[in-house]
């Protein structure tokens, strides 16, 4: 099979490759797929709950050459973005940037599922340390 | 020595033909051109006395008579002759026969068609180590069986089948046994008065000569088999299998074949110390790599490894100067990752990341040494990349995760 020039790219030079600390309140982790399957993405953003950015993202995958070329497109274009405007990127766009072939689209979607697992991840950290940190003011 | 790139190492797929073996064949495509069955003219002749060497060159390869080697198109359609062609000529005899489960697609299918037809087929398991229990298999006889095939060597994990144990229970039992030979053939000895074989496929470019030339030995006493063709025509090959003789193939067949008797010794010793050279360095400088197969019972220029958390298909883009094959599902045109490597019991998940090594007459040890080294290098920085290693490494026990398994697989 013919990979195009920026899948190789991205198989070559992988942008963004790595762990954030789990624990972090303001990082969200995704992690998608199955190894039956062929394919696990995990993709980890730090967040800043002030300004919604998206500060930093990482990934790991395992995977075909699209797949981590997807993975890691997804963390180049998440990266200082806004929650929301993360959560716009679809794997339409993904498929568009790398050319990938009709074979390797559930490599896009499985990175727009990573892209939205990771925040919904920090969502729900942020709602059950929210409640905690307002008691503590109240507190004082 | 300079190394050229890229390397073949794939020789399960397919061999290059030997330059010897072009040599041979090439007086047969202008000067010696005759059909072999013109009978009143030299250059028919001509093209007869070719044919017959080869075929008594291919016989004694295998320590068969020349008569008992009928030409094909290759290993595919002496499958489905074998095969059908029993299937039809004993039905009355019974209607079952007995496969194995890491046969050729080649068998497999045709047995599945023969099962369209009424036939019932009995699909033997193999154990971790890929080969059938005898026990299993003198078990699936009845009264109706007509046919036993079991391959010889298989195509993936270079597993050899207990051959002449499995002969042996056939003749005892007198029911027709067929060997798909096609990855043995010239690589390990074969001897059909041994192995009570009856009849086994065989083909030309796994063992260095030309494609699309092939040969079923069908055995011409105790028993003599008879098969119904299914092809239809002048006759040839005792009416076994009609249509114009591909002489030059044939000849080129009969050449690999010849080299092959005289070298398979010194070659399969060579092959064995290349192919354990770049089993045991890559075993030295990575954890948790598998062996898929016995390594006992094993063709010497085989090796089937398994690299967790590696995917097979990113691997072999890591690895774009080495051709080799992975049982990757991404690989695979049905998106399924391989059924030999299923039902030796290997989970999907390691299936995902195994290589297949096969080694051949053109390799050197430099190249060996290469495609190691490559090998070891991308699976390092593909580890680096996978979350599976990364986790496996923090004590996860991935096979007790809760996986969100994506709705596209």
């Amino acid at each position: 099979m013919a990979y195009s020039d920026k899948v190789v790219d991205h198989y070559e030079h992988p942008r963004n490759v790595g762990s954030l600390p789990k624990e972090d309140p303001n990082v969200g982790t995704g992690l998608v797929g199955a190894p039956e399957c062929g394919d696990v993405m995990r993709l980890q953003m730090k967040i800043n709950p002030e300004t919604q950015i998206i500060e930093e993202a990482k990934f790991k995958t395992f995977g075909c050459g699209s797949a981590i070329a997807s993975s890691s497109l997804a963390t180049e274009w998440v990266k200082g973005k806004t929650v929301a405007e993360a959560l716009a990127i679809s794997n339409t766009d993904i498929v568009r940037e790398l050319s990938l072939p009709p074979v390797k689209i559930h490599c896009s979607v499985l990175a727009e599922d990573a892209i939205k697992a990771a925040i919904a991840d920090w969502k729900k950290k942020k709602e059950t340390s929210t409640p905690a940190a307002t008691a503590t003011t109240v507190g004082d | 020595m300079a190394i050229k790139l890229p390397i073949y190492m794939d020789y399960h797929a397919t061999t290059p033909v030997d330059p010897r073996v072009v040599e041979t064949m090439l007086p047969y495509f202008h000067e010696k051109f005759g059909n072999a069955a013109s009978r009143n003219h030299s250059f028919g002749w001509t093209a007869e006395e070719a044919v017959e060497n080869a075929r008594a060159q291919i016989a004694r390869l295998i320590n068969a008579t020349p008569k008992e080697i009928i030409f094909t198109s290759g290993a595919t359609e002496s499958n489905n002759l074998a095969l059908k062609g029993a299937a039809e000529m004993y039905r009355e005899k019974g209607n079952h026969i007995i496969t194995q489960v890491t046969e050729h697609k080649a068998v497999l299918d045709t047995c599945k068609r023969l099962e369209k037809y009424g036939y019932e087929v009995t699909y033997l398991p193999v154990a971790k180590d890929g080969r059938i229990d005898l026990d299993d298999l003198r078990r699936a006889i009845t009264a109706k069986t007509i046919l036993i095939s079991i391959m010889y060597a298989n195509n993936e994990i270079g597993v050899i089948q207990p051959i002449q144990e499995i002969g042996k229970i056939a003749k005892e039992k007198g029911v027709l046994f067929h060997s798909d030979g096609v990855q043995a053939l010239g690589k390990i000895p074969i001897d059909v008065q041994k192995d009570n074989l009856d009849m086994i496929s065989l083909t030309a470019h796994k063992l260095y000569g030309p494609k699309g030339c092939g040969a079923l030995y069908v055995r011409r006493r105790n028993p003599r088999v008879q098969l119904s063709a299914q092809i239809d025509g002048g006759g040839h090959e005792r009416g076994m299998r009609s249509g114009t003789l591909n002489v030059p193939g044939i000849v080129g067949f009969g050449k690999a074949a010849e080299l092959c008797q005289n070298e398979m010794a010194e070659e399969s010793v060579r092959l064995r110390g290349l192919r354990d050279r770049l089993k045991d360095t890559i075993f030295s400088k990575l954890d948790e790599v598998y062996i898929n197969g016995s390594m006992t019972h094993r063709l010497p220029h085989n090796i089937n490894i398994s690299f967790a958390f590696v995917e097979g298909e990113s691997l072999l883009m890591g690895i774009n100067d080495v051709a080799v094959s992975s049982g990757s599902a991404c690989t695979s045109a049905t998106l399924e990752p391989s059924y030999v490597l299923k039902a030796l019991g290997v989970g999907e998940d390691l299936a995902h990341t195994s290589i297949r090594f096969g080694l051949g007459r053109f390799n050197t040890q430099e190249e060996v040494d290469y495609v190691t080294n490559r090998v070891i290098e991308v699976v390092q920085r593909l580890r680096e990349l996978s979350p599976l290693y990364e986790m496996a490494k923090e004590g996860i026990d991935l096979s007790k995760m809760n996986w969100s398994a994506s709705a596209e697989h």
